[in-house]
């Protein structure tokens, strides 16, 4: 969700759509001096409208499984954008307020968009968006004279769950630490190794992901099309797959609902604690919106396996971030180094962990694409690349890479740093 | 028509019940609860009950719509929440819980939990004590500015299921029992070809290594860091070596080496279980006795007999690196003797009037009892927890300071039949009044600490106000204790939990 520009209420709340105490419990954080106010709050009505016009961008369409936490929804939107029925909810309940809806995907939407808001707020479903997310918004930060124009500044508040964990964090852009700055903070994706899917299977979920991997490409049960987790009849084909993988080893536990959960990386979730998460995200975009008291600096973790537990620290910006510290990004090879090392360290390294990065350079005067995998016919082509060395690549000490990848909007620049 | 519907449920709550599975949702969509005052926080809270399919709520209300309130009243609270969950039944009494409470205490006993929010505290106090003696778990909640403030009132709550998030395993290799032992000897490290070799589980190759250190220790396991580098020594040197005298690449191998610290943990019973073991309730066993302490007595005979002084095998073995074969095998000595000890457990039950431990079995080293203090203890001056409130208070961050002030101005209400700074003009003159409370209330209870000023500004400041997304985050937090409650799931908190939003930190008192 965002905020757009749109001019505040002067008066004070007195609009046809304001009743009378509509705004009793707000005023009095925004009309009353404090102790523990920001040192910028000034006492008054103004912000007293709510937030006037907010933004959705959401790029899937509602499924049953979301009924049981996603409350502006209910079984006859199934099928629907959620981006869509989420305005109409709010559009037609909350008077005074408009939602934009925007049924696409973020990566769909450019500088021009996102620079008229004063706040974003996140709740992404992975890490690739937030990265892009958090590249946008630095890209859009402008400097004059090696100084940050804090006018450029959106801050981004992002808050994600998982069961009974979650965290909230709020980003200012060029200030404070960026997704990028943890990358390490986020635990890597489980992916079973290939030998023991293929031969050594043990877990239940070695079976599934067999007959994911290995017997639907294989097979082709439903012709050509590809694997679709919310598609019945596709799961019940894995399952059944998996169940007679699982018997041939003596391995019990595989049940429809642990396929489904394999198949479709399922994240268990409830209301409860995405409500928690959503309010502590919400009082952090009232604070900034309004002034009235220093925002979250900056990250929030809460657990309630236990007992309710809430652990709150300042993330530190690293001083050599691929995103967002402007510091040139170093790689350091010796020239007969092959591009695949390359290649490797773009993808394994903890504080890059980029997904199918594309690298080109400009070698006399022409831009040259070095290896790229997402177009398949320039996949074929700049492979053999890979095997060669730097050197034969024609690449010199100091040479400027430029990297392209889902994680970013922008490419990164490298510069080469031939070693001993 | 019933199997559409329970399709179309497991759909429908698909990822709530990969948490609690399907007993705990059933537990949930039999359970009734009450909530008085919808407000705000009612309302989130009930929100995040209906959603998931609580099987019926009760609003008690009294309050009638006003401008500030829109739509947060009984009557229509119970009509817009209904609409998020045609499975839930939702009803509403439109009274004042004093007002009950004078009339018809008993109205109260039929609930699963009772959710109080944003009570007097003379009303917490008159439920807080009918409910206690009714052994109806009470849950207090209160959005005030920018603080919340969660209160559990249970006698006894317990927990076979707590689901602990990084719980050791269960290995026994210091004491590794018959079947376990069998199955180590069929494996010859030293004739095995080098598939095989790469291929065993590291729980194997650390009990046999462990039985070479016995042998050249005096029955002794490696105790301190020094013995454990020389242990994790001496399994890298079983490492295979090619002509050259290489060391080959053996994960599993890699895999004991890095076991080897949580390996040689000792088996041990808990000491949250052995204080169990220990309670009258465990040892005096009636014909009311609730099962829960019926099972773990079971447990506790047990321990005395067939597992000579040990909890029952939990069963569950780690993912590790080798051939199908050998892990399943290896997994299967391990359910096998869990199976065994579970049947052991129930034979015990069986003696002890009742049936099925086998789920008690598993969980054994995480059963958990959560008893709360009465709000009569907490409040009583004979009774009141003097010292976490002085030593919190030592600590100028501690969240107890809003402990405080949460009864600083209940005391001023009591006193002036309005709450603080509710209108801008009684602002700066309440507080030196709310401050008059905090000193009473200092004084009544010999609290010997200091609240700064600033505090008692911003609690009039607050005006009593309950912003939304605080209330919000109540509502998330008290419903998932609720939820606790009744599942008999997870471990709920004891016994006060605040929340400052101002920080974004929380606390988790016992008072």
């Amino acid at each position: 969700m965002a905020d757009a520009e749109e001019p505040m209420a002067v008066d004070g709340g007195h609009r046809d759509c304001d009743w009378d105490g509509r705004w009793n419990h707000v005023r009095k954080f925004l009309e009353r001096p404090g102790p523990f106010t920001h040192p910028d709050f000034e006492p008054g009505a103004e912000a007293l409208s709510g937030f006037g016009v907010i933004h959705v961008v959401d790029m899937d369409v509602i499924d049953v499984s979301n009924l049981n936490r996603q409350f502006l929804f209910r079984p006859k939107d199934v099928g629907r954008p959620k981006a869509e029925v989420a305005a109409d909810f709010i559009n037609s309940r909350i008077p005074g307020c408009k939602v934009v809806p925007h049924f696409k995907k973020i990566q769909d939407l450019g500088e021009s968009f996102y620079k008229q808001f004063h706040i974003i707020v996140c709740g992404l479903d992975s890490i690739i968006a937030r990265r892009w997310m958090n590249g946008m918004l630095i890209s859009l930060l402008s400097y004059e004279d090696g100084v940050l124009d804090s006018s450029s500044i959106i801050p981004l508040i992002d808050g994600g769950v998982e069961g009974f964990k979650g965290n909230a964090r709020v980003i200012v852009p060029g200030m404070t630490a960026c997704i990028d700055c943890t990358l390490e903070l986020y635990p890597p994706q489980i992916n079973f190794p290939m030998c023991t899917i293929a031969s050594m299977p043990r877990l239940p979920e070695h079976c599934i992901e067999y007959a994911r991997i290995l017997q639907w490409p294989k097979e082709k049960p439903f012709g050509d099309t590809g694997l679709d987790g919310d598609n019945p009849q596709h799961i019940q084909w894995v399952f059944e797959r998996s169940q007679e993988r699982a018997a041939e080893f003596n391995i019990t536990g595989v049940t429809y609902r642990l396929t489904q959960g394999v198949v479709k990386r399922i994240i268990p979730a409830v209301a409860s604690t995405n409500a928690v998460i959503a309010a502590a995200c919400a009082t952090e975009a009232f604070k900034i919106a309004t002034s009235s008291y220093i925002p979250l600096n900056n990250y929030l973790v809460f657990n309630d396996v236990d007992g309710l537990y809430t652990y709150t620290f300042e993330a530190e910006r690293k001083e050599n971030c691929s995103a967002c510290s402007q510091v040139p990004q170093d790689l350091q090879f010796p020239p007969s180094a092959k591009l695949q090392e390359v290649l490797e360290y773009l993808t394994e390294s903890a504080s890059l962990q980029m997904k199918s990065p594309a690298i080109t350079t400009t070698l006399e005067g022409k831009n040259k694409t070095l290896y790229l995998q997402s177009v398949k016919s320039i996949e074929e082509r700049t492979r053999p690349n890979l095997c060669k060395t730097l050197k034969e690549l024609g690449l010199s000490d100091g040479q400027e890479l430029a990297v392209a990848d889902v994680t970013t909007p922008q490419t990164v620049l490298f510069k080469l740093n031939f070693t001993a | 028509i019933m199997a559409a519907t329970k399709a179309s449920k497991e759909q429908r709550y698909d990822r709530q019940l990969r948490l609690w599975g399907d007993h705990g949702q059933e537990e949930l969509e039999n359970a009734h609860i009450c909530v008085i005052n919808a407000t705000a926080t009612g309302t989130e809270i009930l929100k995040n009950l209906v959603l998931p399919g609580i099987g019926a709520f009760t609003i008690v209300d009294g309050h009638t719509v006003t401008g500030e309130d829109v739509g947060n009243k009984a009557q229509a609270a119970t009509e817009l929440l209904q609409e998020l969950n045609s499975d839930v039944s939702g009803n509403f009494v439109e009274e004042s819980p004093d007002k009950l409470l004078d009339n018809d205490p008993e109205f109260f006993h039929r609930f699963s939990v009772v959710i109080g929010v944003q009570l007097p505290e003379s009303t917490c106090l008159r439920l807080g004590s009918v409910l206690w003696s009714a052994s109806v778990p009470f849950l207090v909640c209160k959005t005030y500015g920018l603080i919340g403030y969660m209160r559990l009132v249970v006698q006894e709550h317990t927990v076979i299921e707590s689901h602990p998030d990084n719980a050791l395993e269960d290995l026994r290799l210091d004491q590794p029992f018959a079947e376990f032992q069998n199955h180590v000897k069929s494996y010859d490290l030293d004739s095995m070809d080098k598939k095989d070799h790469s291929h065993t589980p590291w729980i194997i190759i650390i009990a046999k290594y462990l039985e070479k250190w016995f042998s050249e220790h005096n029955c002794q396991l490696p105790k301190n860091y020094k013995e454990k580098e020389a242990f994790r020594q001496f399994i890298r040197e079983g490492i295979l070596k090619n002509e050259n005298g290489v060391p080959e690449d053996e994960e599993n191998f890699e895999e004991a080496i890095k076991n080897v610290n949580t390996a040689l943990n000792l088996t041990k019973i808990p000491g949250a279980v052995e204080d169990l073991f220990n309670s009258e309730q465990c040892n005096n066993i009636t014909s009311q006795t609730p099962s829960f302490w019926v099972m773990l007595r079971a447990v506790k005979e047990f321990v005395h007999n067939e597992g000579n002084g040990s909890l029952p095998v939990r069963g569950n073995v780690p993912d590790m690196i080798a051939d199908s074969q050998k892990f399943i095998n290896l997994q299967n000595v391990y359910r096998e003797k869990a199976l065994q000890d579970a049947a052991a457990v129930s034979k015990h039950v069986e003696c002890l009037l009742q049936s099925v431990g086998k789920v008690c079995s598993k969980n054994a080293s995480f059963l958990r009892v959560v008893r709360c203090r009465s709000l009569a203890e907490e409040y009583s001056v004979d009774s009141v927890n003097k010292d976490e409130i002085t030593s919190c208070m030592d600590n100028p961050d501690s969240e107890m300071v809003f402990y405080l002030m949460l009864r600083a101005v209940d005391r001023f209400y009591q006193q002036h039949s309005r709450y603080p700074g509710v209108y801008n003009y009684q602002v700066e003159e309440d507080i030196s009044k709310l401050k008059l409370s905090v000193n009473s209330l200092l004084q009544e209870y010999s609290l010997n600490v200091n609240i700064k000023d600033d505090y008692i500004h911003e609690f009039c400041r607050y005006g009593a106000a309950e912003p939304h997304t605080v209330s919000a985050f109540l509502g998330g937090s008290a419903a998932q204790e609720a939820i606790k409650i009744i599942s008999h799931q997870f471990v709920p908190f004891n016994n006060t939990f605040i929340y400052n939003a101002m920080s974004q930190t929380s606390a988790t008192l016992q008072l």
